[in-house]
């Protein structure tokens, strides 16, 4: 039976829907838990937050950015990197998964795995942290006096779920490398949260090597730096082409294709641990 | 003591079999400090000196921080106790003629040998093959150095003990380490070194434990004039007075424990 594509394709995010909802569910059971654990979330968002602060307040300017400037990157990159921990952070317990077992028992349920994997223990705590990085974000856009032309009130909202995406997909296939090395789950979290370090600061920071790589190995200056320069209107202090600002969807949709590529992949070679 | 050797003897074993997940850590942890030292550098390069800290300084100490990281276990692991409290196995190590605090520090101290020499070391390296590192030349000041990282080693136990105890309370830890992950990095000056924090702040961060878990040590590494005393020798007392303070306290803590706990058949 060939199923239509309309829900061939709508199938998985429905199915993601109702799986993290189960979780809420679940979770509501002990609010205060719920609501004290989340606080405490955005409390861990504020300090990092603060150490941005620190730094720009000792330094007055880093790259020619102030601190509304260094906010607006910081935002942009925590607000993705929140939004991608939520939707897709589970999926760097795949090796935990493995090990026990429970990969095994994912395969045979009648849901695509990625979803069972990505919803495992899903969790609307992780808002504590995209709360407050938005609230920073939509700050910083008003501090920084932005000027609203059309082109960036449109794509403002492209930008964003451009950013979103390309997180989720780093995460995504970070992962991936657990089908080969179960243990080697602090490895992707050097891409994973490193990516969110490294891309809390204006990437013009760390020097023109850096600048280069995230642009063109590991494609993270996508997520915050691209954006803030096109949101500022400011030529890249790199000398790198201003094109490169438009280029988010696309690399969004590139690293998508890595990521599927990467998870068929593995999951294809998976062979059960047999415990 | 024969079976405290023994018991961290296992402790080291047993993390010497996660071999790939050492390999990633060093990774994770060269990674980040290669980051903050990247971040940090900029910061000096516009400020020259910042409270008594240079480039240099800034950037040992987030090596330091680095290869404290898993030793200190300042971000977890938690204790394997905490989870034997919560399903009542705490029941068997209650059974055994050692005291509960001691073996535990054994297990813990073998696992944070292993992370020193097969974590730390290499994170540590690293920075100082890419960065221009403070590093002391006096061979004593490496003895005190090393004095210290085993003392944070201690504090860090005597603070997850102290966690963990909250388990016969609590039942449930995850609240306590909510808390702790949220303190800890910031008040050990992992976060950022307490240096650049505002000097009010930062003095009341440096006399609390974490500030031993990494501050200190960083600062007797460097051997700055703001540790108690104004030597490194200093630093090492307050370390010493926490460790003393924080074991103390757990075992304390353990005697009252002990007497409510009941664990359920089945």
């Amino acid at each position: 039976m060939v199923e239509p594509i309309r829900t061939r394709v709508l199938w998985p995010p429905r199915i993601y829907v109702r799986l993290a909802w189960t979780w809420c569910r679940a979770l509501s059971q002990y609010p205060a838990s719920l609501v004290l654990l989340t606080v405490f979330v955005s409390l861990g968002a504020l300090s990092e937050m603060a150490a941005v602060v620190i730094v720009f307040g000792h330094a007055g300017e880093l790259a020619g950015f102030g601190v509304a400037e260094g906010l607006l990157v910081y935002g942009l990159s925590a607000t993705a990197f929140g939004c991608a921990d939520m939707l897709m952070g589970s999926v760097e317990r795949l090796g935990q998964h493995i090990r026990t077992g429970a990969f095994d028992t994912m395969l045979t349920r009648p849901v695509p795995p990625l979803v069972l994997l990505a919803t495992d223990q899903f969790t609307p705590r992780r808002l504590g942290r995209i709360i407050p990085s938005a609230a920073v974000l939509v700050l910083a856009l008003v501090w920084c006096d932005v000027d609203w032309t059309p082109a960036r009130v449109l794509m403002l909202p492209v930008l964003l779920v451009s950013s979103v995406v390309i997180c989720c997909a780093v995460w995504t296939a970070s992962s991936c490398v657990q089908f080969l090395v179960t243990d080697a789950r602090a490895a992707a979290n050097s891409l994973t949260y490193g990516g969110q370090a490294l891309t809390e600061y204006p990437l013009a920071v760390y020097g023109r090597e850096v600048v280069r790589s995230a642009t063109f190995v590991f494609p993270l200056a996508f997520v915050s730096w691209q954006p803030a320069l096109f949101l500022l209107g400011r030529p890249d202090p790199t000398g790198l082409p201003d094109a490169l600002r438009l280029a988010p969807p696309l690399v969004a949709l590139l690293l998508c294709a890595v990521a599927a590529l990467c998870w068929r992949s593995g999951l294809r070679r998976y062979r059960s641990t047999g415990s | 003591m024969r079976v405290h050797h023994a018991v961290f003897a296992r402790g080291l074993r047993r993390y010497s079999t996660y071999r790939a997940a050492t390999l990633a850590h060093v990774l994770t942890n060269s990674v980040f400090g290669v980051i903050n030292a990247m971040v940090l550098l900029a910061l000096f390069d516009a400020r020259p000196e910042i409270n008594g800290y240079d480039a240099r300084d800034a950037v040992t100490q987030v090596f330091v921080a680095q290869a404290l990281l898993g030793v200190a276990a300042v971000m977890g692991p938690p204790l394997d106790l905490e989870e034997r409290i919560r399903d009542g196995a705490v029941a068997t190590d209650l059974l055994r003629p050692v005291p509960l605090q001691s073996w535990w520090m054994a297990d813990d101290l073998g696992r944070a040998a292993f992370q020193l020499v097969f974590r730390s070391v290499p994170t540590f390296a690293v920075g100082a093959l890419l960065f221009d590192l403070r590093l002391p030349d006096d061979p004593g000041r490496w003895v005190a150095v090393l004095t210290s990282f085993v003392l944070a080693a201690v504090v860090a136990f005597g603070l997850r003990y102290l966690y963990a105890l909250a388990g016969f309370w609590l039942t449930d830890t995850r609240g306590v380490w909510a808390v702790a992950g949220l303190l800890g990095p910031v008040a050990a000056g992992m976060l950022l070194p307490l240096t650049l924090f505002p000097p009010a702040l930062a003095d009341v961060l440096r006399l609390l434990p974490w500030a031993s878990m990494v501050q200190v040590p960083a600062e007797v590494l460097l051997g700055k004039e703001s540790l108690p005393g104004g030597t490194a020798a200093g630093g090492l007392a307050l370390q010493a007075l926490w460790a003393a303070v924080l074991l103390a306290l757990g075992a304390l803590l353990t005697s009252r424990a002990t007497r409510r706990v009941v664990v359920q058949g089945g």
